[in-house]
């Protein structure tokens, strides 16, 4: 990829500070999205994902904060930005869809309104032609009738309905980043399938990012060209989608390929049951010492439990944080 | 959805007492000042003088009629100030948290340690008699409830994942505050607007009544009690008039109220989608 990308983390560390003391809710994030590029971002319940996105946008409230790195967006430092600075950022080039479609929408207000709130408040527009526009985005995310749609209230609209007019919202203003957190886990597995393929191809269509964060590493490698795994606050493995499946580095990555079912698979076919990986995530507040995984990693020594590996480039492209990687 | 019958009663009656306040003009059958003829002066009701007149002659029912006008627009516009401070306090308050919050809560307390009406006593004392200070009075010193619930709307209110989603979509503060809080803590608002208004008409009758209302001779309720005082063993029907008429708006805005209370209510707003 040449020249600035789009998003560039460096060394992002998020503090939790909860008044008694501080820890480091996610330490040494360190990726980059170019322009057009899908990225996925994925791990356990509680690895930091979430938060990992709200740093992204400048949207870190107390206990959170950013305690370290670097985020840059086209090059300039979304820190560095006002506050107002960063208001122009969100919705207008980094949009962001939820997990929640049930209530990402005001209830007492129509889904039309609410998009062409988008195009009077980043673009200018009267709400003349916000309104109009607002019909045109519903009906590229192919809501049926949108011109009749528009002066509906969200409770009137199905889970999918709603979720398609949270991305009409999140991709009104032409966005260059659409950030989707767990964008379909409240959706039926139908529905869910559709909504991935029109928002990637919506995205693809008008050349706009994607960071899709998900605990599912089968939905994001689909989608995304490139994953970063997560565990306990850290980035472990970051691979070319087809790599992480063909050839994981990490331990704990190999694990989650290994619990994943394959299509025609024995496991699939439930004559062995699917590996799964021992133990529990550490809670935030006792993470142990050295690498984070070595409570649980059949392949720990020594130096595990103290040192904490580095990141290592691998031969075959990607990156990988772990003493005794393959 | 079933429509209650306090809702309909207070309404019918908030309602009348607005007409006849509109139209008071046409409804009334002399001028409720200048039409004072000491020939016909403390005449009981009859067919002529529906309800009697008073000890100058002029005819009760047209100065209740009158009457309605500056009992209503003290209880709407009054109320209408209260709930404009009452939520501009509260909801910031509760949405921004932090010393804002402390100082609010601080006002609020005070306010609710003094009793109101004493409270628009003494800005009354300091403005003189009069409509406008009356206003003023009133419209400063009730705000509190609506503050109140104001505030804990917009506490609960801040962690929905609209507002949150408004926060990531770029709203600002302010666009936040009134597209996505506001809207949704009307219904409770309303309903405490509606009996403030109630207890708004009753602290005009009681502040007129002291003589620091409305001055006469134009006539407002509670004017016309103070005035009927000293002949209600001789002619009830100076106090028992208007009296009526403030027993009726201000029942009419209380179940009016509970009704709205009853049908904006979130919860069975909630069950119903
Ligand atoms: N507002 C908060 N206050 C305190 N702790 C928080 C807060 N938000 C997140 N955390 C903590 O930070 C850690 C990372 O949370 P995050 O929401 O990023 O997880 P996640 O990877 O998105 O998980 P999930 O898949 O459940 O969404 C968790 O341990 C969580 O408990
Ligand atoms: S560093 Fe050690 S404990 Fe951690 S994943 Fe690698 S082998 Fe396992
Ligand atoms: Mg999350």
């Amino acid at each position: 990829m040449t020249g600035v990308p789009l998003i560039e983390v460096e060394d992002l560390r998020i503090d939790l500070d909860d008044g008694s003391r501080c820890v480091a809710a996610a330490e040494g994030i360190s990726f980059r999205i170019d322009r057009g590029e899908t990225f996925g971002l994925v791990g356990e319940s509680g690895c930091g994902k979430s938060i990992t996105a709200l740093a992204l946008i400048g949207l870190l409230r107390q206990p959170l904060s950013i305690g370290g790195g670097v985020i840059r967006f086209e090059g300039r430092e979304i820190q560095r930005l006002s506050a107002a600075g960063q208001r122009e950022l969100r919705g207008n080039r980094i949009a962001m869809i939820f997990q929640e479609p049930m209530t990402a929408l005001n209830p007492v207000s129509p889904v039309g309104r609410q998009i062409a709130e988008m195009f009077v408040l980043h673009k200018g527009k009267s709400w003349r032609e916000a309104n109009q526009l607002a019909v045109e985005a519903l009906a590229s995310v192919r809501v049926p009738a949108p011109e009749r749609r528009v002066n509906d209230y969200p409770h009137q609209l199905s889970g999918g309905m709603r979720q398609r007019a949270m991305i009409a919202i999140a991709l009104a203003c032409g966005p260059d980043l659409l950030i989707a957190d767990e964008p379909t886990t409240a959706l039926d597995v139908t529905v869910q399938a559709e909504i991935i393929e029109l928002m990637r191809n919506l995205c693809a269509e008008r050349g706009t990012a994607i960071l899709m964060i998900s605990h599912d590493l089968g939905l994001v490698a689909n989608v995304c060209r490139r994953v970063a795994v997560m565990y306990a606050g850290r980035i472990v493995e970051e691979r070319g989608s087809a790599d992480i499946f063909r050839a994981p580095s990490h331990p704990y990555t190999q694990g989650l390929v290994a619990s994943l079912p394959r299509l025609g698979s024995r496991a699939a076919l439930g004559r062995i049951r699917l590996k799964e990986i021992a133990g529990v995530v550490p809670a935030i507040t006792s993470f142990p010492d050295g690498c984070r995984f070595n409570p649980r990693c059949a392949q720990a020594t020594d130096i595990c439990r103290t040192v904490t590996p580095e990141t290592d480039l691998l031969e075959a492209g990607g990156l990988v944080r772990c003493h005794h990687h393959a | 959805m079933k429509l209650r019958a306090n809702l309909i009663i207070g309404g019918a009656l908030f309602a009348l007492a607005i007409l006849v306040g509109l139209l008071a003009p046409w409804l009334a059958h002399t001028d409720p000042v200048l039409d004072a003829n000491l020939l016909n002066a403390e005449e009981p009701p009859s067919w002529t003088w529906w309800f009697g007149t008073d000890d100058q002659g002029r005819d009760i029912y047209s100065r209740v009629v009158y009457g309605a006008r500056v009992s209503l627009t003290v209880g709407i516009v009054s109320q209408l100030i209260n709930s404009v401070i009452g939520v501009a306090l509260g909801l910031s308050a509760g949405y921004w948290g932090g010393w804002w919050d402390d100082v609010v809560n601080a006002l609020t307390n005070l306010m609710l340690a003094i009793p109101s009406l004493i409270f628009a006593l003494a800005i009354m004392a300091v403005l003189g008699p009069g409509l406008t200070s009356l206003l003023i009075a009133l419209g400063l010193t009730n705000w509190s409830f609506t503050c109140r619930i104001a505030r804990a709307s917009a506490l609960s209110l801040r962690s929905q994942g609209y507002v949150q989603a408004a926060t990531v979509l770029g709203y600002g503060d302010l666009r936040i505050m009134i597209t996505q809080l506001l809207p949704n803590m009307l219904g409770p608002i309303v309903v405490i607007g509606t009996l403030g208004m109630g207890s708004a008409v009753l602290s005009e009758a009681a502040l007129s009544f002291l003589g620091l209302g409305v001055r006469p001779p134009f006539p407002s309720w509670g004017s016309m009690l103070s005035d009927a005082r000293d002949q209600i063993t001789t002619a009830p029907w100076l106090s028992v008039f208007p009296g009526l008429a403030i027993f009726l708006t201000v029942l009419g805005l209380n179940l009016l109220g509970d009704g709205l209370r009853d049908v904006l209510d979130p919860q069975s707003r909630s069950r119903r989608t």
